[in-house]
This record gives C-alpha cells, sequence and structure tokens, in this order.
C-alpha cells in the first residue's frame, strides 16, 4: 500500500526542488531585476532630472516598471516544467492540484518579490521619492508581488504550450492588473502628500487575498487546457 | 479489475483518433498498446492516466471513476510519459529525492545500489543535462524502484534504453507483476523477450 | 450531463434553433434601427446646451451599453464550455467576441469624436471612457488567445477561461478605474453627459434612445447567431447533416 503523503510533504518537495533548479539558472534571476533599475534610470533620462518632477511621478514609474519587469521572467514560472514534463507530473500528484500550483507561485514570489523589496529604497532615492512615502512603497510592493505571481501564473497556465512569448502574455495580463496598478501608487501617492495610505493598502489587501485564493484553480484549468 | 476502459473516444483537433475502445486490465498483467505512429498511443495512455478528457467513455480505477478518486488514483498510478519529467539542471540523486518523496518512501540515504545497477554510478554529482539520452531514461525509470504503485503507465520506455537497460526494465516489470501490480505500456519493439504473458491492444490509424 | 450525450447531437440541434431565431432578431431589429436612427437624428429635438453635436449618443449610448452586454454573454457561453465542456458554447464565446470588441471600438469611437466639441480634445480620461478601453483590451486579449492557438477546441477553452478570468476582473476594474478618476481630477463637463443620459432626459429624446438601444442588441444578437451557425457549418462540414444543409442552400 502506498503511504499516505501530506499536503505539507508535497508542497515542500516541490518548493525544495523549484529553488535548487532556481539556484542553478541564478542569471535568470538576476536579469528582470536589472530590467527594472535600468528602465527606471531612463525616466530622469527622458523626462529631465528636475527633483519635484521626478518626486511626482516616481510611484507610477517604480509601479510601472516593476510591472514590466515581472512580465519578463514570468514564464519560468511553468515554461521548463512544461518542456521538461514534471508539469504533467505535478498535475498526477495525489495532492488537489491547486496546493501544487500555490507552491510554485510561493517559489515565484520568493524568488522575484524578494529582490524586488531588497531593491526598493534604492529606486525612492533615485526618483527623489519623499521619505514619507518609503514605507508605503514598501508595502505596496509587499502586498502588490503575491497578485503579479498569481495572476501571472494564469496567463502562464494559459499561454504556457505556444511558445508565443512575452507579447501575447503582457496582451493578457495587463489589462487585468490595473486595479493593482492604480491601489498601489495611489497608496504611494497619499503617503508622499502626509496623509495616510491606509485606505488604498487596505483595497490592495483585499485584491491579494483573492487573487491568491482564486488563482490556483483558475491555473488548474488552465494547465489542463494547455497540458494537451 | 485494477483499471477498466469503456467506450473511450478521442478526437484531436478534426480527426478521430479512436472510437470506442476497451480495456480491462487485472492486476499481474502486463498490456502492450500498440499501433503506427499517429494512432493515438500516446493519448491513449494519457486519457488513461486522467491527463487528457476523454470525448466520451469513462475509466474506472478499482471500480470507481478516476475523476472521483483522483488523489487515490494518483497516488496508486506511476506515469511516465515522452518528456519524463526529469529536471535536466538537477542530478540524477535530487531528481530522485525529489520523486521519492512525493510518492511517499522520502530517501534516508543516497540510493547507491540502485545507481550502481542502473550504470549511473559516477555520475550522481553530475546536472541530468549533461548525460546521455540514455542515462537520462535511466534516471527517470530509476522511479520505477522508488515507488509502490500498483499500476505504472509507461510511455516508449525502451526508447534509448540499451540491451542491457532493457534486461534490468524487464526483470523490474517481472517483479511488479509478480507482487499483484500491473503495466501497460507502448512500445515499437516486440515484447518476444519478456518471460511473461504480454496483452496486446492494437489501435490502428483512422482515415475518419 | 451534456458529456454523456452523442457528442455530434448538439450542434445539429442548436443549427436548427438558430436558424429559426434568426428572423425574430434580424428583422424587428433592422427594422428598429432604421426607425430608431431616422427618429434619433431628424426628429429628435437639438440639445439646448449641446446643440445638434448630443445626437452621437444615439449610437454611443446603445455600443457602450452592450460591449459590456455582450462580454456578460461571452462569460455565460464561457462558462458552459469550461464547466460543462459544451462545443457549442466554445464557439459561441468566439462568435460573440469580436461582436462584443466592434461595439466596445464603436463606443470609444463616438466617446473620442463627441469629447472633441464638448471637452475640446479627443481623448479624455474620463472613468467611463478608460473602462471602456480597458474593456476592449479584455476583448482584444480574448481574441489573440483564441488566435495563438493551432488547435481551435484548446483556443477556444483557454479563451473561455480568460474571459471568466475577466469576468471576475471586471467590476473591480470598474471600481478602481472610478475611484482613480475621482481621486485625480473630476472632469466637470463629463457630468454633462451624466444629465444626458440619466433617466431624467427629456422624454422625446430618451424615446429614440431606447428604440436605438433595443436596435443595437437585435442586431448585434442577428450577427452573433450568423457568425455561430457559419463556425458550426465550417466545424461539422464532414457531417451528413450539414452537407445536406449546404446543398440545399446551394439551390
Amino acid at each position: 500500500m502506498t503511504p499516505a503523503v501530506s499536503i505539507r510533504t508535497h508542497m515542500k518537495a516541490l518548493i525544495q526542488r523549484d529553488l535548487r533548479v532556481a539556484m542553478r539558472q541564478r542569471s535568470d534571476l538576476l536579469n528582470p531585476i536589472i530590467f527594472l533599475l535600468v528602465v527606471v534610470t531612463l525616466f530622469p533620462l527622458g523626462v529631465g532630472p528636475e527633483m519635484n518632477m521626478l518626486a511626482r511621478i516616481a510611484p507610477g514609474v517604480i509601479w510601472v516598471s516593476a510591472l514590466l519587469s515581472a512580465l519578463l521572467g514570468l514564464e519560468r514560472l511553468f515554461r521548463d516544467d512544461f518542456r521538461d514534463g514534471a508539469l504533467e507530473q505535478m498535475l498526477l500528484m495525489p495532492l488537489a492540484v491547486e496546493w501544487a500550483v500555490l507552491a510554485k507561485i510561493a517559489v515565484h514570489w520568493l524568488l522575484t518579490a524578494v529582490p524586488l523589496l531588497v531593491l526598493a529604497p534604492l529606486l525612492a532615492l533615485l526618483l527623489n521619492l519623499p521619505g514619507e512615502a518609503w514605507g508605503a512603497l514598501w508595502l505596496s510592493l509587499l502586498l502588490g508581488t503575491p497578485v503579479l505571481s498569481s495572476i501571472g501564473a494564469v496567463g502562464v497556465a494559459l499561454t504556457v504550450s505556444l511558445n508565443k512569448g512575452g507579447a501575447l502574455l503582457s496582451l493578457l495580463l495587463l489589462p487585468l492588473l490595473i486595479p493593482l496598478l492604480i491601489f498601489a501608487t495611489a497608496a504611494v501617492e497619499t503617503a508622499a502628500n502626509g496623509l495616510s495610505p491606509a485606505g488604498p493598502l487596505a483595497l490592495m489587501g483585499a485584491i491579494t487575498v483573492l487573487a491568491v485564493v482564486l488563482s490556483p484553480y483558475a491555473v488548474h484549468a488552465a494547465l489542463r487546457v494547455s497540458v494537451n | 479489475m485494477l483499471l477498466e476502459a469503456n467506450g473511450v473516444v478521442s478526437v484531436r483537433g478534426e480527426r478521430t483518433l479512436f472510437n470506442g475502445l476497451n480495456l480491462a486490465v487485472e492486476p499481474g498483467q502486463l498490456w502492450q498498446v500498440q499501433g503506427p505512429n499517429g494512432a493515438g498511443k500516446s493519448s491513449f495512455l494519457r486519457i488513461l492516466a486522467g491527463l487528457l478528457p476523454a470525448q466520451a467513455g469513462q475509466v474506472h480505477f478499482r471500480g470507481q471513476s478516476i475523476a472521483d478518486v483522483s488523489s487515490q488514483y494518483h497516488s496508486e498510478l506511476l506515469f511516465i510519459g515522452h518528456k519524463a519529467g526529469i529536471k535536466p539542471e538537477l542530478t540524477a540523486i535530487e531528481n530522485l529525492e525529489f520523486y521519492a518523496a512525493i510518492q511517499g518512501h522520502p530517501l534516508t540515504a543516497p540510493p547507491y545500489e540502485l545507481l550502481e545497477q542502473l550504470g549511473l554510478v559516477g555520475l550522481e554529482d553530475i546536472p541530468a543535462q549533461r548525460l546521455s539520452a540514455g542515462q537520462q531514461r535511466r534516471i527517470a525509470l530509476a522511479r520505477l524502484w522508488l515507488n509502490s504503485a500498483s499500476l505504472w503507465i509507461l510511455d516508449e520506455p525502451f526508447t534509448s534504453l540499451d540491451v542491457s537497460g532493457i534486461d534490468l526494465l524487464h526483470q523490474r516489470f517481472q517483479q511488479h507483476l509478480a507482487s499483484g501490480g500491473a503495466v501497460i505500456l507502448t512500445s515499437h519493439q516486440a515484447l518476444n523477450d519478456l518471460p511473461v504473458q504480454v496483452h496486446t491492444l492494437a489501435l490502428e490509424y483512422q482515415f475518419e | 450531463m451534456w458529456r454523456w450525450l452523442h457528442p455530434y447531437a448538439k450542434p445539429e440541434a442548436t443549427y436548427r434553433l438558430n436558424q429559426k431565431l434568426l428572423p425574430w432578431f434580424a428583422v424587428p431589429g433592422i427594422l428598429l434601427l432604421v426607425i430608431g436612427m431616422v427618429w434619433a437624428l431628424l426628429f429628435a429635438p437639438a440639445d439646448y446646451q449641446q446643440g445638434e453635436s448630443y445626437r452621437i449618443i444615439f449610437v454611443h449610448v446603445p455600443a457602450a451599453f452592450w460591449s459590456m452586454g455582450f462580454y456578460m454573454g461571452m462569460a455565460i457561453a464561457a462558462l458552459s464550455a469550461v464547466v460543462w465542456q459544451i462545443r457549442t458554447a466554445e464557439w459561441a464565446i468566439l462568435a460573440i467576441a469580436p461582436i462584443g470588441a466592434v461595439l466596445t471600438f464603436i463606443s470609444l469611437f463616438t466617446g473620442a469624436v463627441w469629447g472633441k466639441p464638448m471637452w475640446g480634445t479627443w481623448w479624455e480620461w474620463d472613468a467611463r471612457l478608460t473602462a471602456q478601453l480597458i474593456l476592449f483590451f479584455l476583448y482584444l486579449g480574448v481574441l489573440a488567445l483564441y488566435a495563438a492557438f493551432e488547435d481551435e477546441r484548446t483556443g477556444a477553452k483557454a479563451a473561455g477561461i480568460l474571459t471568466l478570468i475577466g469576468t471576475v476582473n471586471i467590476p473591480i476594474i470598474h471600481y478602481s478605474v472610478y475611484w482613480w478618476n475621482t481621486l485625480h481630477q473630476q472632469s466637470t463637463i463629463s457630468k454633462a453627459i451624466t444629465r444626458l443620459e440619466k433617466p431624467s432626459m427629456a422624454p422625446e429624446m430618451l424615446w429614440p434612445l431606447v428604440v436605438c438601444i433595443f436596435a443595437f442588441m437585435l442586431v448585434a444578437s442577428a450577427l452573433v447567431l450568423l457568425r455561430l451557425n457559419n463556425e458550426i457549418l465550417k466545424r461539422e462540414v464532414r457531417r451528413p447533416w450539414a452537407q445536406a444543409e449546404l446543398l440545399e442552400e446551394k439551390h
């Protein structure tokens, strides 16, 4: 008889393996972050280095750049697994696939959001974001990145069999991420104006919970269509 | 009855691959699904494994629809497809550690004995992507020694294996069947050398 | 339960039903469209503030109204396709999507044309227009995803899942866009449009608008039925019933 294996064991094994794989392709992890840094650098060069204006556009610039850089690294969420058959094996694991998907999302979040959170103060500095807003920026990234990973997972799951790459993925995902962009930049802006960002951050929190809870089901449905 | 398929229909694109396939697998049986390229052998195996929905028909595991008991079914099923699910960045041992853990037999020590049997000793620190196709296949097939699933579904398990590898696999099949397990596989080779009875299911290419 | 039906029984039945329904949408639709347009453009009075240019609402409002309505129709089709695996529902998604996208485009285009005399600019980041623009992107995403797949069935299923995700998102997008709009500045002129669209508008303007809204729904639905039947025939062309149907139409 096959011994019962708990959900925790499965998720742990998956997370461990994916982290190991990621550590063997470190440049894949670093590139989106460097891209983000370069894009943010382009803005002062493009619109002029006037400090007040930079401070005003900083929340939007940082968040739009973060969205774009997130899209760059997103495909690796399922693409390699699709190619080598690990995705099939994941669908055949004796637990609800949603848990496995959640583990994949968690790994992706760890690998993409943590560097972003570390880098955030540097970006704020480069764009002259007022000190009062740093905390809000950091919190908005902390709350918003799980949404990027989980909604992104749905998009990748839908397109993984296509080999079409980024443009289609961006077209599918960016419209869905607009609410996130709106609330995140609003939170940073209100904080920069010396007001409490609690309202928009609470709305973001609601979106985060919704996205993390619902997206594994959508990913499962999408993978069943893609692995075909 | 371990696994039973009734009237399975598969349509890919606009082409009907097969219409009304039946299969009944008892414990201790080995089934070979035969057919020319494009006849739908892989699709049939994937339907049996629950990876692909059938357009019509049902698959039952121990008398229950596989969709209803998918967790139990998948804990007793070992499926190795065309793409074997071996991560190319990881070593043989790391790959096997993962599968052993999710199959409920976590490795306490690296399985050197098994690796030796499979001719993988000395290669355990090399990422799988730098090994030959046959060696990668051996890593995937090592899973057959590291689990207690009762049903094995294997898509072309002999591909890129050498004679000794095929021999090893035959022995393992025999053990598995003797202990009440069952095997469903596709293969272009005839299984004459296999010292057990081979049941066959032949698919024909359908020209609509 | 549909899954257990014979896989080819459904499309033919749907085709026959559509054939019967088509005239009930097309004939009154075209009639109402002619009546509504003549009424709206020639007989309805000019607006005391906006003069003649307000008449664009007789196209803009119905298109905007049904651009969302047809997305909901697509969502229902997608739900049937994803949950019950009904093949004709998969085709229905793709029959609706371009029609909905065109309606959205019409509403955006007329909104921009209307904006010129009203706001003095072709584009104003007004909450409505922005939400419409995002809806347009959602339609484009569904169409692009479907087009990307070689296998139509897979493409339709993927498009269905994307439609459902979009459906969950639309209320959030709307809320966030309106919230964003109030956060930044409120365009005073956009209240004028709101005034026009409220039921409080004069009945001699309201009635032709209602006629136009109905006409748009009927005509667009007729187009959807035509597209769906076309799709059914295309997919079933090798089935005897479809061939008989095609031969009959030839004569």
